[in-house]
């Protein structure tokens, strides 16, 4: 039952052309922008306050707002063509449609995620050293064996899974694409520049800490202990709010009328 | 019987005009008719006011018995041009009534600053291990006529400086070059002031006639002319004679956007000799004040000056010159009126959705079609959709950012920040920029929204490029990559909101966080309207060769 069901959203969201586009562009655009960070940022000498590993993974700040796309994609274009109600027809269980739709979405993200990631990486394995971060300043070279840069890796792939949840959400809520997009848009990039401008220091702390935006310090390598929220305490909070709004759209699927 | 000539083919000039009007009346209904457009544009309005007015306060200090922040507010010094400066000195004067002119020679600057983690500010004297000899750049040492020994008065002033060689300075804002290279007893400098008072009559008109006019020399023989200013609000008596200050040490780390600044305090000494005076000076003998208040002094507190032999040493510290915003500010919790706009960023996003959504919808519903059957003229309908959606984006933006202002900046100085004072024309054209912003930031939607068909796409598209150029910049990039950013992609229009200045005279960090942008106000604006407008074209291009 539950496979038809998955089946089913795999079957729509691959036979779109969108998908496979929006797909390589989160990669190519994610590895872009973090190649171009890698090689504005240099190290002329000895004290380079640099997270190497956060800096070569900034291109996800740029790829996510793809997998919104994807997302809204997903969810919204079913209500602008009708589609949601032939969906709705064939299978009645409506949370399980949206469950299936998640889970579809948020599996390309990860796929996508991990090619971006990996792609970020690498990147920044040939880049950096020629800007000056050599093992001579005190800087190895980017690796996977390093366990803070596996986990940030890692959490950086999860991350944009969580980011396609909570947008499937919001767009399950939502239902318009442009409303969504801009909802999505807003939560990524509206609350870090006002982290970086709200001057009310109680206000910064609650946005770095308690919105989506704290899932980003998955990124952090260095300087652990002067983050307001730690790691993987920051990719939890951007967890439950993906699975909060999740709920919130599950349940506004089942009460409206589609 | 002859039929009546049919109406010419071609149409005239007035009455393309007409059609042109029918096409944009079209647009506007389809606008307003649409109630989520409309909630929207009132949605982006009350994100600007609320965010501005709310989150971008910052927290409240309190002083005085009831722990108000008012009381906090320093009192400032405003100089001559408005702008809020910092005016002490340590002063060896004489009154001078009517023409005349000081000739001085230095032959020696030399100072102190406190290196390491001095960041006490006001600290009476910090513990001498952590003092290093050196000049700070624009540490300064000179001979000054000013209308007055009160704060902010106005004046002229040649100097040496720490590393920027002579200058020639006025009313706080104003720097010119003298000859360039530091002042050893081998290589004095002379410096010489001439003030010309004007006719009274012209004075008693209102025209400012008095006139000073600085020199410089290396030896004493040679002289040339650095500079001639017209001075108002000399009053019948000045105050000249030998000045010597010296500013924070500013040690400026540009990094991630913003930058780490340690700021520590500075003395300077210098000694003059070879002081001439010519006209109606007084006869009364030299006095020596501190002027303002003064970071600090390693050796009694406060500054100095001894006479002997003609020749005359001087200590001070302190700074003549205007007060900047963010770090470097010496400490002044201020704020500007760009602060309570910050909101600009939540009402974009709201702005963009709708500039898109107003293309994308009509695809999506098949409007397209019936519009262009309509008026044939697919650029006219393209133009029409921009101005349409600007125009309303910017009435929204100009009444938010006014509201924004006005309860924001009360806001902030009852928390106890200083809010710096701008001119009005800059207030004005910060509160109409910010509304301009608003409307070509929705013409660029409508242009991407044509090009991309899809709203997603095309919202996410728009946001990429103008919110988060942005973001990195202040997050993420070094200080060059972050600027380079915010002059060749369309987040270089945010220099519109930029309402203090850089002086080229005071060292700071100017941080883009604390509102200081790499482009000039108007000319990074120019950049987002250059892309609107190539987005427009393309956009026009597309939907003429493409069917709908």
């Amino acid at each position: 039952m539950r496979s038809h069901v998955l089946s089913a959203e795999w079957t729509k969201l691959r036979t779109v052309s969108g998908t496979a586009w929006l797909m390589a562009a989160v990669a190519v655009l994610t590895v872009a922008v973090s190649a171009a960070a890698d090689a504005a940022t240099k190290c002329p000498g000895m004290a380079c306050p640099v997270d190497t590993t956060k800096l070569s993974l900034t291109g996800i700040q740029a790829g996510e707002a793809l997998i919104g796309v994807l997302a809204v994609l997903s969810v919204c274009s079913e209500y602008s063509n009708g589609m949601i109600r032939t969906t709705l027809a064939a299978m009645p269980r409506r949370h399980t449609v949206l469950t299936a739709k998640a889970a579809v979405v948020c599996c390309l993200a990860l796929l996508a995620g991990t090619v971006a990631v990996l792609g970020s990486l690498l990147a920044g394995r040939l880049i950096l050293p020629g800007n000056g971060f050599t093992s001579a300043h005190g800087f190895a070279l980017l690796s996977l064996g390093n366990g803070s840069t596996a986990r940030a890796a890692v959490g950086s792939v999860l991350y944009l899974g969580l980011i396609a949840l909570l947008s499937v959400g919001i767009a399950a809520m939502v239902r318009d694409s442009a409303i969504t997009i801009g909802v999505v848009l807003g939560t990524l990039y509206l609350l870090p520049v006002l982290a970086a401008f709200v001057a009310n220091p109680v206000w910064h702390r609650r946005i770095e800490r308690y919105t989506p935006m704290a899932g980003l310090n998955i990124q952090a390598t260095t300087g652990l202990r002067s983050l307001v929220i730690g790691p993987w305490a920051g990719l939890s909070v951007l967890a439950a709010w993906a699975a909060a709004v999740l709920v919130a759209g599950g349940l506004l699927l089942q009460w409206r009328d589609a | 019987m002859t039929a009546p000539a049919p109406a010419p083919a071609h149409t005239t000039v007035g009455s393309q005009r007409a059609s042109f009007a029918r096409v944009l009346r079209a647009e506007w209904t389809k606008f307003r008719s649409v109630r989520g457009w409309v909630i929207g544009m009132i949605v982006a309005a009350l994100l600007i006011v609320f965010v501005g007015v709310f989150l971008g306060a910052n927290a409240s200090i309190g002083c005085g018995p009831n722990l108000s922040g008012a009381a906090c507010l320093p009192k400032i010094p405003i100089g001559p041009g408005g702008q809020a400066v910092n005016d002490s000195y340590y002063f060896v004067r004489r009154p001078l009534t009517g023409n005349g002119s000081i000739t001085a020679r230095v032959t020696s600057l030399t100072g102190y600053y406190a290196n390491g983690n001095g960041t006490a500010q006001t600290a009476q004297g910090p513990p001498q291990a952590n003092l290093a000899h050196g000049l700070v750049p624009w540490s300064k040492a000179g001979i000054i006529i000013t209308a007055s020994t009160r704060q902010g008065s106005a004046y002229v002033a040649m100097m040496v400086t720490g590393s920027h060689g002579v200058r020639m300075q006025w009313n706080y804002v104003n720097d010119t070059a003298g000859i360039p290279g530091a002042v050893t007893a081998a290589s004095p400098r002379w410096l010489r002031l001439v003030l010309t008072r004007g006719t009274p009559a012209g004075t008693a008109a209102g025209r400012s006639d008095d006139t000073v006019t600085g020199y410089d020399s290396a030896d004493g023989v040679h002289w040339s002319r650095v500079g001639t200013v017209q001075l108002t609000g000399l009053g019948a008596t000045v105050q000249s004679g030998l000045f010597v200050t010296s500013p924070l040490a500013s040690k400026v780390t540009p990094f991630f956007g913003g930058a780490s600044t340690q700021e520590s305090p500075s003395q300077a000494t210098a000694v003059f000799d070879r002081v001439g005076l010519r006209g109606a000076w007084s006869s009364a003998p030299w006095t020596g004040d501190n002027l303002g208040r003064h970071w600090w002094s390693p050796s009694d507190g406060a500054g100095g000056y001894r006479l002997s032999d003609g020749r005359f040493t001087v200590t001070g510290s302190g700074d003549i010159a205007p007060i900047v915003g963010g770090p470097g500010s010496g400490g002044v919790p201020s704020t500007s009126i760009s602060q309570p706009l910050v909101g600009v960023f939540a009402g974009l996003i709201a702005v963009v959705v709708i500039g898109a959504a107003f293309v994308t919808a009509e695809y999506r519903r098949g409007l397209i079609r019936l519009t262009l059957a309509a008026s044939p003229r697919r650029g006219r309908v393209l133009a029409a959709k921009a101005i349409v959606v600007g125009s309303v984006a910017f009435v929204m933006g100009l009444m938010a950012a006014v509201l924004a202002v006005s309860l924001g900046l009360p806001r902030e100085r009852a928390q106890g920040q200083y809010v710096m004072p701008t001119s009005t024309l800059t207030d004005v054209r910060v509160i109409v920029g910010t509304a301009a912003l608003m409307a070509v930031a929705a013409a660029f939607a409508v242009g991407v929204g044509a090009i991309v068909r899809r709203s997603a796409m095309a919202i996410a598209t728009v946001i990429l490029a103008v919110v988060l150029p942005f973001l990195l910049a202040v997050t993420v990039l070094p200080l060059g990559a972050g600027e380079w950013l915010l002059r060749v992609t369309p987040a270089a229009g945010f220099a519109i909101q930029q309402s203090l200045p850089q002086y080229s005279q005071v060292d700071a960090a100017y941080p883009i966080g604390a509102g200081y942008y790499p482009l000039p106000p108007l000319a990074g604006f120019a950049v987002l309207c250059g892309f609107a407008l190539l987005a427009l074209c393309l956009a026009t291009f597309l939907l003429r060769r493409r069917d709908a």
